[in-house]
């Protein structure tokens, strides 16, 4: 085994005995886990374990690792701590809890993502305290229509069992499934219908979540409904159905395009390392000299590239690396590169002569290479 | 999404497009730190995987072509996939199809050997001390042959033209008599 297996191997088994712990702590030494959901617990456990191996490889890898550091580090640099953490309120509510960046990328698309990722996020907040104990409902003594919530064991709000706040407690996953089968009947209709998704999407990356999603809602949906309408008709058969469902989805947490659920906060910490840069050193481009990015960031490529085995070194000291230039003087160099290769070659044939005359040359004004101003889409590329 | 570029616009008409070049060992993913950049199987490194990007500009400043964009707004990077909807399904990519000077051209080695008899396809280039090789080739001359692009060799060279006028105004033109 790898070190880097054996490191991720040992987050992955502590980070599931720290939750193993959770649950006996959480239900008073299991008084209040119910034995029959068992299999639910051990699928958490196992998809936990996954979960934080998988980071772990994932956090190993040279430009995550470097990133992860940076991260913490900008966000924490004396200077930038408070407007980072003023940004961090608004970055967390515009983009994670009201996914405004998906919404521009397309509304129903945005709808979409948002109304599965809130079902989901309520759901999971519901059933996981409640299988594991976290949470149980007791009635209150002397009052035997109230009923009273007990976090941890430790007594929270009351409310009468046929009321309008209990009726909302009561329905809180129904209401979390009906939301989500929405988010996914639009996430389906889009992948039927649109030429862009339809030419890269694959079963197992992009239709195999939906429908898992779409199988837990219903399976758990029909629950209600076969114990509010049908006297619990096939109760327990929907039983398993939905354990079967939900199981498979733990199991498939870490693999699958779920795992972008615990991926995606890393864009928090790279969007305060582009803060940061932007009121930092710039570096300039050793062509065209415009600045283009921050100089921290030119130096963590370099360090990043030489990690992964790259080495665009220069062998003139002046320019030193590649990284040094920017992305439009790597693509005029490009083009003049395989334009020198055609100097004074006409039809296949090389132009013989006995003197070669002069080049034309510019009469024009400024001998430097110019571009002129940036262009909207550079200026935008160009930031750190 | 191709770059349409000027090269020096105060000196020079000149412009080029420039592609994605499809890396056989892709800069851009392996500097990627969210695995947001895959290369398929046939060779086509795709733009980024919209689940995944973070929008951190590592490729876009790490691809030795100056290739991927940032669309900042939509926090995604996007590149050209070579039309990955159309050419998986047989068809051309879209600025190949619809370039009308063929300064872009997508089809089969035998095919592009018998429109440019006199060129050959390259496709290894040179950074610094870095060899890369893609999938996309550039047109080189056959004699003198060329094994591969040194593109950092351009570093300063201007977009002057080369050499098309030549003698046209010293020498009488005779209309090939």
């Amino acid at each position: 085994m790898s070190k880097e297996s054996l490191k991720a191997m040992l987050w992955g088994l502590a980070t599931a005995a720290v939750t193993a712990l959770l649950v006996v702590a959480g239900s008073r030494n299991l008084a209040y886990f119910d034995a029959e959901l068992i299999a639910y617990t051990f699928a958490v456990l196992f998809a936990v374990f996954a979960i934080a191996y998988r980071y772990s490889m994932w956090l190993q890898r040279p430009p995550t690792a470097l990133y992860w550091k940076r991260g913490w580090q900008v966000f924490f640099r004396r200077r930038f701590f408070l407007p980072n953490t003023g940004r961090w309120f608004l970055r967390v509510a515009g983009d994670f809890a009201l996914n405004r960046f998906i919404f521009r990328r397309g509304r129903l698309r945005g709808l979409a993502h948002w109304l599965i990722m809130w079902g989901c996020i309520v759901a999971v907040l519901i059933t996981v305290p409640l299988s594991f104990g976290w949470i149980h409902f007791e009635s209150v003594p002397g009052h035997l229509r109230d009923y009273r919530a007990y976090l941890f064991g430790f007594p929270t709000l009351a409310f009468p069992l046929h009321s309008g706040l209990g009726f909302l407690i009561y329905h809180a996953l129904d209401f979390a499934a009906v939301v989500v089968i929405a988010g996914v009947m639009l996430a389906m209709r889009r992948r039927m219908r649109d030429h862009d998704a339809a030419s890269l999407q694959m079963f197992g990356e992009d239709f195999l979540p939906l429908v898992i999603l779409f199988a837990i809602s219903v399976t758990g949906l029909m629950l209600t409904g076969s114990y509010t309408w049908m006297k619990g008709y096939a109760y327990d058969f929907i039983t398993i159905l939905h354990a079967i469902t939900v199981i498979f989805g733990l199991l498939w947490l870490p693999f699958g395009k779920f795992f972008h659920i615990f991926q995606r906060p890393a864009q928090l910490g790279v969007s305060f390392y582009k803060d940061v840069g932007k009121h930092e050193e710039k570096a300039h481009c050793r062509r065209c000299d415009h600045a283009f990015t921050s100089r921290m960031k030119v130096e963590d490529l370099i360090k990043v590239e030489r990690e992964l085995g790259y080495n665009y070194t220069m062998a003139d000291p002046a320019s030193d690396h590649y990284q040094w230039f920017c992305p439009r003087c790597r693509r005029a160099m490009l083009i003049l590169a395989q334009s020198a290769l055609w100097g004074g070659i006409r039809g296949g044939q090389p132009i013989v002569t006995a003197a070669l005359p002069t080049l034309p040359q510019s009469a024009l004004g400024i001998p430097h290479i110019d571009f002129g101003p940036l262009g909207k889409e550079d200026e935008e590329n160009f930031h750190p | 999404m191709i770059h349409l570029e000027y090269l020096d616009r105060p000196h020079s008409v000149q412009t080029a497009p420039v592609v994605c070049m499809h890396c056989d060992s892709p800069t851009c993913a392996e500097v990627c730190p969210a695995d947001a950049i895959k290369r398929t199987a046939d060779g086509v490194v795709q733009a980024a995987r919209k689940p995944r990007c973070i929008a951190c500009n590592n490729c876009v400043l790490a691809c030795p072509f100056g290739v991927p964009k940032m669309a900042t707004d939509l926090e995604l990077m996007m590149k050209c996939d070579m039309c990955y909807d159309r050419t998986s399904v047989g068809k051309k990519p879209m600025c190949a199809t619809v370039c009308p000077s063929q300064a872009l051209f997508y089809g089969t080695e035998d095919e592009i050997e018998r429109l440019r008899p006199n060129s050959v396809p390259v496709n290894r280039f040179q950074f610094g001390d870095q060899t890369i090789t893609t999938q996309v080739r550039v047109m080189a001359p056959k004699t003198p042959a060329v094994e591969y692009v040194d593109v950092t060799s351009s570093l300063n060279a201007q977009a002057i033209g080369q050499d098309i006028f030549f003698n046209i105004l010293e020498e009488p033109f005779t209309g090939g008599k």
